[in-house]
Parts: structure tokens; C-alpha cells; sequence
């Protein structure tokens, strides 16, 4: 009896969402130590993206795996949190949720759905831009008046405050996501082992170190464009 | 003491119900709970007013059966206690003290206080238990060494007493750390592990088929658990599930 596959179940639903955000994560490092080249190196930073920008495998293989991980992890919250909401339909009067459990572990839709509308401004800002210039208008050359473009564009955008804004209000989000779902990802793969206490640990520095390694890029761009 | 109370009423399964406030004075600090609802019921019959129903057995944290949702959590304030074994010395003179039922849509209520848990029943029927077939032969239990790590493990699992504080508590009524400690306390021992496949499969599937949402690892249950419970329980769980569901077919 009910022999059904891995994620028509609520466990195996689970452990597909920290598959996900195990890669996203994994992602978010990358990204992190890539971007961090801009404070310190241009040149650097322009090699970097170029290579990022027109190497096959990274456009044609990681980037689809990228954006399935990111469009499915985003659904499949979705999905959990339409269901967790349906499992009580009459809510409590009084519901001291603070009494026992962390206000990020309660909240992880919204901090998710305000990360996906940062991924949006995201995209907007640099993704289709990207796409129009290589496949569309078919310049793959990354270049602009004899230089590369990337660190002009990206100096570009930061400049407005606003946007710097956004993104230190989104990271900070991010951190709080990410500050409950470390160590949440592994308890679903049903890793609570005697690394896991050490895990937490890293999982807390991740969780701060990475969202505010993006913020003070963007900040330091910022600042840059003052000079 | 004097407090106000504000308590669910509710006739029956299809009343819409509500909060109803009532007084009460001269409570001593030394009652149980259960007590005071006890003085509070004499009252209201004496009034010729339909005393507020609420669950009940051993009162003294064993037989799972009281429950209430009081002032924002289930078993009250205290930590490790059952209803019946919170005293209101855990409460001060003048305060006001919601009490309403467990709410979730897999334990719909029956009378004011009183939720049907049978959900819980049926996930139990769907595997937390070990086959004994009356062959004649089975082995004497004595003889099946257990390392003394599991035996206490299955044994810490098997505490729970099923009173659904764990699905109260959560934000999304999740019945994981219940469901987990039925899986843990068979899956720890060699009697349990012949069949550990099939119920964790089983015993999943009824939970997600009663309407009990997903766990979100909030922690809320393994705070709020009379009995401790650990959330290790979910983990092996899900570890055991994850194998059974990955594992190839023959
Ligand atoms: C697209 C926007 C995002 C949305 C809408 C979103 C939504 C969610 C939701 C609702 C959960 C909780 C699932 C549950 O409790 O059952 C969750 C878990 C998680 N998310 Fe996100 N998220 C987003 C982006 C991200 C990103 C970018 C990362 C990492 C870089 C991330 C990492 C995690 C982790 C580690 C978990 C814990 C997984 C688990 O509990 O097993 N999320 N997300
Ligand atoms: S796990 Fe704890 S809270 Fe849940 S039913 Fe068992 S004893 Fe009650
Ligand atoms: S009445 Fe038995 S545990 Fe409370």
C-alpha cells in the first residue's frame, strides 16, 4: 500500500526544498566571492564576468540548473506554505508563537517572497540586460569603447541609493532566511548527526557573513561613484 | 486568586463558537489546573448553565488525554508539564487566561474544549507496530541483544503519550514529532527494524492523508512537549523515509 514515489510525500517534498536551497546556497558563495572582486580588483572583476558570461558550460548547463533551482524552490515554498495554512483553519485568539520558536522559522514566506522581489529588481537590473546584449543584439565581444563593459554597467546602476537600499533591506531578509534555513536544510535530509552541532555553527557565520559581504559591496560601490 | 477566564464554547462540530469570559474568585494557588475548571463547571451548573467540556483521564501526566491551549500555548505556560499537572501558582491574582482547544483541521473539535484525535489513532494503525505471528515460535525478546544507546533512544521515543500538544503548537499543525516518535521507538530496536520500510511509508502517507500540515523545523513542538520529545525523532524520520522511498524495488 501507498508505495507512492519520494515527493508525493510531505518528508520527501521536504528534502527536495533542501536539495534546492543546498545548491542556492552553494550558488550565493560563488556569486559572493566572484562579486567581491569588484571592490578590489576591476580588471579582475571583468575577467571574471566575461568568463562567466559567454563560457557554455556556465550559460548553457549551470545557469538553466540555476534558474530551475530558483523558480522550483520558490513554487514548492509556495506550495508547502498554501498547505501549512490550510492544515488550521480556524486560527487561535491568542498564539504565543514567540514562546517556543524563533520568529525566522515562522516566517520563512516572507522572507522568501521578499528575496523573489529583490530577484526580480535583480533581473530587471542585470539578467535581461545580459541576455538582450549577447543572444538578441548577438554582442558577445563584453565590450564597450575598447574596454570591458561589465564594471562600468555595474558602477552604473549603483549609484543610485535607492537601489543600494533595496539591497541592504533584501540581504538583511536573506541573512534571517537563511539564519533558520541552514541548519533547517539539513534536519530535512534527516542529517541531525554528530556534525551537526558544528554545522549550526558554520550555518550562523554563512548566514551572516554572506548577505553582509553583498551589502557592503553594494555600499562600497556606492561610495565609489561619490569619488 | 480571582482571574477572568475567556474559554472556547462551541455546541457541536458544526457551531461557529466563541470566546465567552467568566469570572472566577477564591482559587487557590495550590489547585491543578483541571481543578480550577472543576470549581469553574460546579459553578456554571449550579446556574443551570451547560459546564464547559474538556478532556480528561489520569490527571497525572501519563494517559495523554487532557489538552487546552492556555494563554497562547498548549499544557500552558510551563515547560514538561501536562494540563493536568500545571498548577495555578504558574498563574498571578487579576489575570486573565484564554483557554481554547488545539486547532488543527485533522483534530476538528467535538464539544467546546474537546477536539477528536483519532487522526493520531489511525496513523498508528498504519504501522506502529511490530507483526507477532502466532507461529509458536517467536524468538524470546531476551535474546536479541540492543546496544544500550538505542534501547534508551526507543525508550525516550516511546514517552510520547499522544496528547497532540506537538500538532497544537506548530504554526502549521504539523503531527511530525508525534509520527516520528512512533517510527523511532520500533526503528531503534531489531524487532522493529524487519518491517521499519514499510511503516515509515505507511505511517507518512496517513499522516499527510489526515490533513496535517508540513513541518517547517520551527521547533515549536519539541518546546511545547510534555514528554520532551526530541526533534532527532524527525530527523531519523526523514532519513528512514528518504531510504525507504529511494531504496530500488525488487
Ligand atoms: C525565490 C525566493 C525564495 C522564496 C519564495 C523562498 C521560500 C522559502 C520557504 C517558504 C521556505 C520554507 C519551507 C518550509 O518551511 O516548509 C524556504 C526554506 C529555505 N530556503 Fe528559501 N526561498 C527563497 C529563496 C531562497 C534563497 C535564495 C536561498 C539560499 C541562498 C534559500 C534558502 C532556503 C533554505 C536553506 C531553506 C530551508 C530548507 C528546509 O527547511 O529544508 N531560499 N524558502
Ligand atoms: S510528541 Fe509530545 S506533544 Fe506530541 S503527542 Fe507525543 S507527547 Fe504529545
Ligand atoms: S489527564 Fe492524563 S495526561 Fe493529563
Amino acid at each position: 500500500m501507498s508505495k507512492s514515489g519520494l515527493f508525493k510525500s510531505s518528508v520527501g517534498r521536504k528534502f527536495a526544498m533542501a536539495l534546492s536551497a543546498l545548491f542556492l546556497m552553494i550558488f550565493l558563495l560563488q556569486h559572493l566571492v566572484i562579486n567581491i572582486t569588484a571592490v578590489f580588483s576591476p580588471d579582475t572583476f571583468n575577467e571574471l564576468s566575461h568568463f562567466m558570461g559567454t563560457n557554455p558550460a556556465v550559460q548553457f548547463l549551470a545557469q538553466p540548473i540555476l534558474i530551475f533551482a530558483v523558480v522550483f524552490h520558490f513554487v514548492m515554498g509556495m506550495y508547502l506554505e498554501t498547505q501549512n495554512r490550510a492544515a488550521r483553519p480556524v486560527s487561535y485568539k491568542n498564539y504565543k508563537g514567540g514562546a517556543n520558536s524563533s520568529w525566522m522559522s515562522r516566517n520563512m514566506a516572507i522572507s522568501g517572497l521578499v528575496i523573489l522581489a529583490f530577484l526580480v529588481l535583480h533581473f530587471i537590473d542585470f539578467w535581461f540586460p545580459e541576455i538582450n546584449t549577447k543572444y538578441i543584439v548577438g554582442d558577445m565581444s563584453g565590450m564597450h569603447n575598447g574596454e570591458y563593459r561589465y564594471y562600468e554597467e555595474l558602477l552604473h546602476k549603483f549609484a543610485n541609493p535607492a537601489r543600494v537600499i533595496a539591497y541592504v533591506v533584501a540581504f538583511g531578509l536573506l541573512a534571517l532566511h537563511l539564519l533558520h534555513g541552514f541548519g533547517s536544510a539539513f534536519q530535512s535530509m534527516g542529517q541531525n548527526n554528530k556534525y551537526i552541532d558544528g554545522l549550526k555553527k558554520f550555518g550562523v557565520f554563512y548566514s551572516i557573513a554572506v548577505p553582509l559581504g553583498f551589502i557592503l559591496i553594494a555600499i562600497s560601490l556606492y561610495v565609489t561613484t561619490l569619488n | 486568586m480571582n482571574l477572568t477566564l475567556k474559554i472556547w464554547r462551541q455546541k457541536n462540530a458544526d457551531d461557529k463558537g466563541q470566546m465567552v469570559e467568566y469570572p472566577i474568585s477564591d482559587i487557590s494557588p495550590d489547585m491543578s489546573f483541571l481543578e480550577m475548571l472543576d470549581v469553574l463547571n460546579e459553578g456554571l451548573v449550579a446556574k443551570d448553565e451547560a459546564p464547559v467540556a474538556f478532556d480528561h483521564d489520569c490527571r497525572e501526566g501519563i494517559c495523554g488525554m487532557c489538552s487546552l491551549h492556555i494563554n497562547g500555548e498548549p499544557h500552558g505556560p510551563d515547560r514538561g508539564v501536562t494540563t493536568c499537572q500545571l498548577h495555578m501558582r504558574s498563574f498571578k491574582d487579576g489575570d486573565t487566561i484564554y483557554i481554547e482547544p488545539f486547532r488543527a483541521k485533522a483534530f476538528p473539535i467535538i464539544k467546546d474544549l474537546v477536539v477528536d484525535r483519532s487522526a493520531f489513532d489511525r496513523i498508528q494503525h498504519a504501522g506502529g507496530y511490530v507483526s507477532v505471528n502466532t507461529s509458536g515460535n517467536t524468538q524470546d525478546a531476551n535474546s536479541l541483544p540492543v546496544p544500550k544507546a538505542d534501547a534508551d533512544m526507543a525508550f525516550d521515543a516511546a514517552t510520547c503519550i499522544g496528547c497532540g500538544a506537538c500538532v497544537a503548537a506548530c504554526k502549521n499543525s504539523s503531527a511530525m514529532l508525534f509520527t516520528s516518535a512512533k517510527v523511532s521507538q520500533y526503528a531503534l530496536l531489531p524487532q522493529g527494524k524487519i518491517e521499519a520500510s514499510n511503516r515509515v511509508q505507511n505511517m507518512v502517507a496517513q499522516m499527510d492523508a489526515e490533513g496535517f500540515g508540513n513541518c517547517s523545523n520551527t521547533g515549536a513542538c519539541e518546546a511545547e512537549c510534555p514528554k520532551g520529545i526530541s526533534l532527532e525523532n524527525i530527523a531519523r524520520m526523514n532519513r528512514e523515509l528518504i531510504k525507504a522511498k529511494s531504496a530500488v524495488k525488487h
